[in-house]
């Protein structure tokens, strides 16, 4: 296989892991208002992914850090182009990362309500912009000879575009929602339950749709396969929730957005950014890739520390696997100044 | 002003800001390391106070550093895409380097630290602040030869027909000796300010809250002026070495940060010049002899190059152009870095000689200084960015695009200029969250600690955890 092939598929991977694993944590973010009816109900929800969602949202960093590095002319045309909403992603994870570590820092139920609207809207807004981001890559938008993208924020709120947002919305909703209901007791695990129920089907009517509309555009057999195991794995996750089996749930919902997401690279695929304009205009794998031996450098590094981190962030998970309810939760002093 | 000033003061805003955090959470990760260390070993259970009391002021300072972190990863490509074109090929592996092995382990271990104190062993607990801290090293080592390689490129070559610059040599690029010496002269910085810092933070405790946990503050007092000399000296050392790497890659900054016109030989180090309006030559200073001599090439009778001789040979060279940094702002931000780093350390030996006594008195100095301490070093820190990042326009990449060439052309001033302000306005409204945050903390003092049997009774399952937000 071509270099430019192998860090096409890696950067794929990364975008994978990057949705899988803060998918649920933006899930959990939205879900907070819903599911956490008092205060310690809202550090419950808040908890869970507490230990674990900085480590997850450096699967970004270096989705960007490797896309910069393998392909910097696609690197450069995404993000000059899609300026503003790559922004307000950006102004939302600020505001979402410090309102996770500033909110217990204080015991005024004003100061934790104004950190936890920012948890809510940090989680909405980049749940809904990254698919949406997605959908217009795979869809194609307006790049000229110079490779610089024409358009402006609205030529990205297309319907094709804003189908994507909701769909990743619904999904991650329902990934945090599963992911709720495997790591909490009691009132916050039930609600969890129900709403992933609710949300899983408003997702799979989305997701068919919009892989559906994305197949009808660029679809190939391989990405129609993996559009259809999608949408199989979120049944059988519903169908797992339903019965409380709530590991299969939560592994069905993480597997429904893996594959959701490599159904639209395989679709994007040799394309890296298809122009509307003129398919020759297009950055593809090939035009939009670094040197050989850069490609070659990094794929060592890749190999080597690639599974030293799916390790230990594996690990992580292990050590923090119990559940967690109103009771474990710390009274505010001792939570606050450890 | 254009897209092209504006995207200028966008990414000298969010820098300087993000660069506020980094060093202090650097240094800080080893000091509380080391407190940890010292509780594992000694079982002292002021050790441990201390190291909860400043890993919480760490880790309030963490988060911010993280957040505005974001922003740099990606603001190469939304404001400077032909930049990220041309270098990609060179400059993106250092970055993606710098998230795999790096940024994974810092926040993958602070997360097992924080909220694992309950959960794992004493001692896998310990190693986990010391892997992250260690993470937050290997950042600034890919980051700084990311940096390096704009100033002094090295292990490339410029393919004619995509114009970019290819890497062909990476073990160059790591080993480039201006990013080894930057390296080491801002670990040496990030030390400088963490122990004072550390130090600042006790010394204020000392003089307006002596009460029982005055003990402990004193040894934490002690640790960070200790720190801050010892860092110093390492300052001082690895700034000389750096300023004679740069004055053979750099020659104008050099130049630019002692306002010399003309090449001298000897050369002395201005104190204090004032320069004609149009910057090109001085009307009035005042002169240590031979010190710039030494300092650039290792002897005293060395010969240094100036502004105008560099300026001809670099129109000759690179064609006709303005090849001048701003002069004002690279010889006064050299020498108040320079200025403010050492009053940082004064402040920390006079500290140390106060301490010998057993109750500091609250004078006004002394508060004064326990204020001071903290910020001098964060003022070194950003004015040193400021003279190396200006000092090498008005090149990007030194020699190879001028930062004009940089610029994203499809991004509008206006997209900028929205982008700008709302970064600074967020940027502004978290840093005053942040110090009333660790004002807050400072003044709540040592926590207590549970004894680890509090719950003794209570199921495992039930038990409170030992952390949670």
């Amino acid at each position: 296989m071509e270099l430019t092939t192998i860090w096409f598929a890696l950067i794929a991977i990364l975008w994978i892991g990057y949705l899988v694993l803060e998918g649920f944590d933006f899930g959990v973010g939205i879900l907070l208002p819903v599911l956490g009816r008092t205060e310690r109900e809202r550090r419950v929800v808040i908890n869970t992914i507490g230990p674990v969602w900085d480590g997850n949202e450096v699967w970004l960093l270096v989705a960007g850090g490797a896309t910069f590095a393998a392909f910097p002319e696609w690197y450069a045309t995404l993000f000059s182009g899609f300026y503003l909403p790559l922004f307000l992603i950006l102004v939302a994870l600020i505001v979402r990362g410090v309102a996770f570590e500033f909110r217990g820092k204080r015991p005024e139920p004003s100061w934790r309500a104004r950190w936890d609207a920012a948890i809510f809207v940090g989680s909405l807004v980049p749940a809904i912009l990254w698919g949406t981001a997605l959908a217009n890559i795979v869809g194609g938008t307006p790049i000229d000879a110079n490779r610089e993208f024409t358009g402006n924020l609205f030529t990205l709120l297309n319907p094709y575009g804003l189908l994507g947002g909701l769909t990743t919305l619904a999904l991650f909703v329902t990934h945090g929602a599963t992911f709720l209901a495997l790591k909490t007791t009691g009132d916050v695990r039930v609600r969890a339950n129900r709403i992933a129920g609710r949300a899983g089907l408003v997702a799979a009517v989305l997701a068919i749709v919009f892989l559906a509309w994305t197949l009808q555009t660029r679809g190939d057999l391989p990405s129609a396969l993996l559009s259809g195991a999608a949408a199989l794995a979120l049944v059988g996750a519903l169908v797992a929730n339903r019965l409380g089996r709530e590991g299969w749930a939560f592994t069905g919902s993480a597997v429904t957005i893996g594959l959701a997401v490599a159904a639209l690279f395989v679709a994007l695929f040799p394309d890296v950014m298809p122009s509307t304009i003129d398919p020759a205009y297009s950055l593809t794998t090939t035009n939009a890739a670094s040197t050989p031996y850069t490609l070659s450098i990094m794929t060592v590094v890749a190999v080597i520390f690639t599974p030293l981190v799916l390790l230990y962030q594996g690990w992580t998970y292990w050590v923090f696997r119990r559940r967690i309810g109103v009771h474990q939760i710390p009274p505010d002093e001792a939570g606050a100044g450890y | 002003m254009d897209a092209l000033d504006l995207a200028r003061w966008q990414f000298g805003i969010t820098t300087v800001y993000h660069f506020l955090f980094v060093p202090l959470t650097i240094g800080l990760a080893f000091l509380v390391a080391g407190l940890q260390t010292a509780w594992v070993r000694t079982a002292d259970e002021r050790y441990l106070r201390l190291t909860k009391f400043y890993g919480e002021l760490f880790l309030i300072n963490f988060a911010l550093g993280v957040v505005t972190g974001i922003v740099q990863e990606f603001q190469f490509g939304m404001n400077w895409s032909d930049y990220s074109r041309f270098v990609g090929d060179v400059f993106g592996p250092p970055l993606a380097i710098e998230g795999l092995l790096a940024f994974f382990l810092e926040s993958t271990f602070l997360g097992l630290w924080i909220f694992g104190w309950d959960r794992l062993p004493r001692k896998l607990h310990l190693a986990t602040i010391w892997i992250a801290a260690t993470g937050t090293v290997l950042s600034a080592y890919f980051i700084l030869a990311a940096n390096a390689w704009m100033q002094n490129p090295v292990g490339y070559t410029l393919n004619s027909a995509t114009h970019r610059a290819e890497l062909t040599d990476f073990v160059a690029v790591l080993v480039n000796p201006l990013a080894v010496i930057t390296f080491l002269h801002t670990i040496a910085a990030a030390f400088l300010t963490a122990g004072a810092f550390m130090a600042g933070v006790a010394l204020w405790r000392l003089a307006r809250h002596p009460d029982e946990t005055a003990d402990a503050f004193r040894a934490a007092a002690r640790l960070g002026a200790l720190t801050v000399l010892v860092a110093a000296v390492l300052v001082l050392l690895t700034g000389d070495q750096q300023a004679k790497v740069m004055t053979s890659v750099q020659p104008m900054k050099m130049a630019a940060a002692e306002a010399l016109y003309q090449a001298e030989q000897p050369a002395s180090f201005s104190v204090f010049t004032i320069g004609s309006l149009d910057g090109s030559r001085e009307l009035f200073s005042v002169r240590i002899p031979d010190l710039l001599s030494f300092l650039a090439t290792g002897t005293l009778d060395g010969r240094v190059l100036g502004i105008n001789d560099l300026q001809a040979t670099y129109q000759v060279q690179y064609g006709p152009g303005d090849y001048r940094p701003i002069i004002p702002v690279t010889y006064w931000t050299f020498r108040l870095m320079i200025g403010t780093g050492a009053l940082a350390a004064l402040a920390a030996l006079w500290m140390l000689w106060a301490l010998r006594r057993r109750s500091v008195r609250p004078s006004r100095w002394v508060v004064g200084t326990a204020v001071a301490l903290p910020l001098l070093p964060l003022a070194a820190n950003t004015l040193g960015w400021i003279f190396t990042e200006m000092g090498r326009q008005p090149w990007i990449v030194f020699g190879l695009m001028p930062t004009a060439a940089g610029v994203s052309p499809g991004t509008s001033s206006l997209e900028v200029l929205v982008t700008m302000v709302s970064f600074t306005l967020l940027y502004g409204g978290l840093a005053i969250v942040e110090v009333g945050l660790l004002a807050r903390r400072i003044r709540a003092g040592l926590p207590e600690i549970e004894a680890p049997d509090a719950h003794g009774g209570a199921d495992d399952a039930e038990r409170p955890i030992a952390f949670a937000y």
